[in-house]
């Protein structure tokens, strides 16, 4: 139902954006007005969440260790699964954002006859969501040739590098290719297995099967049904300049497109999409293992009612007294 | 209820495909020996604890207080409010699922709701419902539940089916900690009088004796002056530990058990064996007589309330500083809550090893050694005399203990002391240890009886990886440096793998410590013959 539901979203969009410009002519509105609105939520909408996040402090040190504290010498430490140092720290951050350190880690629990538990590696989630990150990356840098006049020597550099194969014309991008297997996988994963399954809301299938439509209709566009490029240019330079125009000839396909992507970014703020941002907040992993050495200050810690030592001693005076232990007040 | 009741192979006839009942439709069925019972009101008066009442978790009406709702999603608000981690983890979570098969309560139960992430969607759909916009508008759409009984009775079943012990955080690419969700979440549970009473209990009697087991002052004084008599039957040396005594330069903190608890006190029989060699100058205290911390699984506030003696007592005490026993949870308190609740201990100084004169850099501001530290510090500077051999009869492995592993990462130094006080270790494979390692199965107050079968289902890839080394290497002993393990693994062991005992690090220690001037030893600690003087011993 809920796999249904999503699906049935995405295609209600799809056949929106299709309606709207094929037969509305509502080409200001979806290559303006959407794009410009969207482009402004999520800004606003990260800053807002991230806000929203820092306003609430951390009071505790709670760090997940992962490896061996700092303590004596001799003893070899962990200094980016358990770090003590900011630097260390900085580091653990990097590993867990560009490489996916943790998910890395994953196993994969498997109870045999007999009753033996026997933990497998289990690198295929690690893979696809790796692939599909830096793919997606890539992709969006790569975009900034139709938003920037002249095109940065980055993004030239890395079309060339994606491209390096040079099979077909227009030339294949590598990255076209793993985002739409990475997304498949990860889709595949969640309907197949029955415990993601289990887990899965309607706000996991969502974005995931928009991200697969948006990075469709890209294929399609740039290999099999060509869209009038520079008019494209044109459009986005326009709204990147705060200028905008609709030039006349772009396909509804390109619409359908820029109006995913509008959504995309428009929902990214609101959904479960914000772990881009919160990874970096997250406190058992932005956190130093250095709760003993230095102490952290927590802003709210009101006193507390405690049972002090004179109440204690004079509840037990006598026992204490009689056991010989040594007392305060006689 | 015993672990008679069932065999190894019903409780691993574990279906893992999840029901067809979707989660979102709260569903909790109480069967005996997989829940806790309520707090006893009369601890729960003594702590000046809310809404007192007689219930049962079996029963239909638990007799909330008519604003029930109102408070916890007050108090869910307040605990948004106050702390990142929780607002963080309730919005983020992409339901990737690396967490789910990562919990030992999961892999022991297939209970899908024991899976890190669907424990924690229980109060993040509450979340979703009235915190956030889509879910305010959406509803079940947006994955929003209304925060009904029957999910509260879910929150009580399966936020006391986590021992807290982080391992999802380990593999959660973003280290979301159910734990921590676990801890807010029995946190609101207790502003309506939820509880139950192996945490209630406990923290009530650690706040008026000093101690969870209730131990009174002459009890305390008493358990110590046994010890040193046991000691001297084993070792012919009269050993001289202080009670509550100024000016010494350490006090010695220990969770209860060690005194008390079987097989903890052999440890402790170690630990005044040590000290007395070594010669150092410390005390007990009998108010500060419980390192260990039950408020930790009830409440930030219970846990500062419970923790602050330690700091008031090396205070009146006038000690430089102050080292901790083998305890879990303990440390955990210790190490990431203390200094920051309770601190600063500026009116102690940077611990220094009298012996070795090491500086403990890394306690500079707590102020507060692990004995594990300070032990590896003397070995490795030779300041022991060690007969590993006396510990032959014994083929270890170790299990760390989930929060010195995760909270500290206090991984090489027990194993350091281990290698150089036995000569047959080995470890138990990869997955199962140092950051990885499972949860005995009974923390965070969960080892009553009347939960046993949870806590075996709970305890069992623990006690599978035990298994796997005593098939392999013939391990007869597990060693640990908790006292929730050391009273917990030792049935575990009986009905998973029987054959292997459990044991505290600094019973070896004490085994295979040579002290001056000692007698020939026949037995170690716990009675057994040492190797090679078997036939002396009467059995
Ligand atoms: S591993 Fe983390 S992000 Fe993935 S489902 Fe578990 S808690 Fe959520
Ligand atoms: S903290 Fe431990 S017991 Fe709790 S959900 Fe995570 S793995 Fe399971």
């Amino acid at each position: 139902m809920k796999i249904f539901y999503s699906l049935l979203a995405v295609a209600v969009l799809i056949t929106l954006a299709w309606v709207g410009t094929a037969s509305g002519g509502l080409y200001y509105l979806f290559g303006v007005i959407f794009p410009a609105a969207a482009v402004f939520l999520f800004l606003f909408g990260i800053v807002y969440r991230v806000v929203k996040w820092a306003r609430s402090p951390v009071p505790f040190h709670i760090t997940t260790t992962c490896g061996q504290q700092k303590s004596l010498d001799w003893i070899k430490s962990s200094p980016l699964d358990n770090p003590s140092s900011t630097l260390g720290v900085i580091g653990r951050i990097a590993l867990e954002v560009l490489f996916f350190r943790s998910l890395f880690r994953n196993t994969k629990m498997e109870l045999k006859n007999g009753g033996k538990l026997v933990y497998g590696s289990a690198k295929y989630l690690w893979l696809a969501g790796l692939v599909f990150h830096w793919s997606f990356l890539i992709i969006i840098l790569r975009h900034f040739r139709f938003f920037l006049e002249p095109t940065p020597a980055f993004v030239t550099f890395l079309q060339n590098l994606d491209g390096f194969f040079q099979v077909g014309v227009p030339v294949l991008f590598l990255t076209d290719i793993m985002i739409l297997g990475a997304l498949s996988f990860l889709f595949f994963r969640r309907v197949v297995t029955p415990q993601i399954r289990y887990i899965s809301l309607i706000s996991d299938y969502f974005p995931l099967l928009l991200i697969i439509a948006i990075a469709a209709t890209g294929v399609l566009m740039r290999y099999f049904i060509k869209t009038d490029l520079i008019a494209v240019k044109q459009l986005m330079l326009g709204l990147f300049s705060l200028s905008p125009l609709v030039p006349e000839g772009i396909s509804s396909l390109f619409y359908i497109h820029l109006f995913l992507v509008s959504l995309l970014l428009a929902y990214f703020p609101a959904s479960k999409l914000v772990h881009m941002a919160g990874v970096f907040l997250s406190p058992t992993r932005n956190l130093s293992n250095n709760s003993r050495m230095k102490r952290h200050i927590n802003p709210w810690n009101p006193p507390v009612k405690v049972h002090t030592y004179e109440e204690w001693e004079d509840e037990f005076r006598e026992l204490i007294k009689g056991a010989g232990i040594p007392l305060e007040k006689e | 209820m015993s672990e008679k009741h069932f065999k190894p192979e019903e409780l691993t006839a574990i279906g893992y495909q999840p029901r067809r009942r979707d989660w979102m439709d709260p569903h909790v069925e109480f069967r005996r020996g997989t829940f806790n019972y309520s707090a006893n009101p009369k601890s729960m008066e003594y702590l000046g604890l809310p809404f007192v009442r007689k219930w049962q978790p079996t029963e239909d009406d638990w007799q909330l207080p008519s604003n029930w709702k109102e408070i916890i999603l007050e108090g869910l608000r307040e605990r948004i409010h106050k702390f990142r981690s929780l607002r963080i983890f309730m919005d983020i979570c992409v339901r990737c699922g690396a967490c789910a098969d990562k919990c030992h309560f999961y892999i022991g139960s297939g209970d899908p709701k024991n899976m890190p992430v669907l424990r924690a969607e229980l109060l993040r759909s509450v979340y979703r419902k009235d915190f956030t916009t889509a879910g305010k508008i959406l509803g079940k759409m947006a994955g929003g539940r209304e925060l009904t009984v029957p999910v509260l009775k879910e929150w009580f079943y399966y936020f006391y089916q986590c021992t807290e012990c982080r391992r999802c955080s380990v593999f959660c690419p973003y280290g979301i900690d159910t734990a921590e969700i676990t801890i807010i979440g029995r946190e609101l549970l207790n502003l309506v009088g939820i509880g139950i009473d192996w945490i209630t209990t406990p923290a009530a009697n650690c706040f008026r004796t000093g101690n969870h087991l209730g131990i009174q002052p002459h009890g305390f004084k008493d358990s110590v002056d046994f010890a040193a008599d046991d000691l001297e039957d084993i070792t012919g040396i009269k050993v001289n530990p202080s009670v509550n005594r100024k000016g010494a330069e350490v006090l010695f903190v220990v969770p209860s058990a060690d005194y008390f608890g079987d097989p903890h006190y052999f440890g402790f029989l170690g630990y005044l064996a040590l000290f007395h060699e070594i010669g150092l100058d410390y005390t007990f205290s009998a108010f500060a007589s419980e390192g260990g911390n039950f408020g930790l699984f009830h409440s930030h506030e219970m846990m500062k309330r419970l923790n602050a003696k330690i700091y008031a007592e090396a205070k009146r005490l006038g000690v430089k500083y102050i080292i901790g026993g083998e305890c879990g949870h303990m440390w955990r308190v210790l190490h990431q809550y203390m200094d920051t609740m309770n601190g600063p201990a500026d009116f102690l100084e940077v611990p220094k090893s009298p012996v070795t004169g090491t500086v403990f850099e890394n306690a500079r501001s707590t102020k507060m050694v692990h004995i594990a530290e300070f032990t590896a510090d003397l070995i490795k500077n030779r300041k022991l005399k060690l007969a590993p051999e006396r510990n032959d009869s014994y083929k270890v492995t170790f299990h760390d203990s989930c929060n010195p592993a995760r909270a500290m990462g206090l991984l090489e130094e027990p194993r350091y002391i281990l290698k150089s006080v036995c000569n047959h270790f080995y470890e138990m494979p990869e997955n199962t240890i140092r950051e990885q390692t499972f949860c005995c199965g009974s923390g965070s107050g969960l080892g009553t009886d009347e939960n046993l079968e949870m806590r075996l289902r709970g305890g069992f890839p623990r006690a599978n990886a035990v298994k796997y080394v005593q098939q392999n290497h013939g391990v007869n002993l597990l060693v640990c440096i908790c006292a929730i393990d050391k009273a917990t693994l030792p049935p575990l062991m009986d009905f998973w793998a029987p054959g292997v005992a459990v044991a505290g690090l600094h019973e070896l220690v004490g085994n295979a410590l040579m002290m001056k001037g000692e007698k020939e030893r026949e037995a170690d600690f716990r009675g057994a013959p040492l190797p090679g003087k078997e036939e002396k011993v009467h059995v």
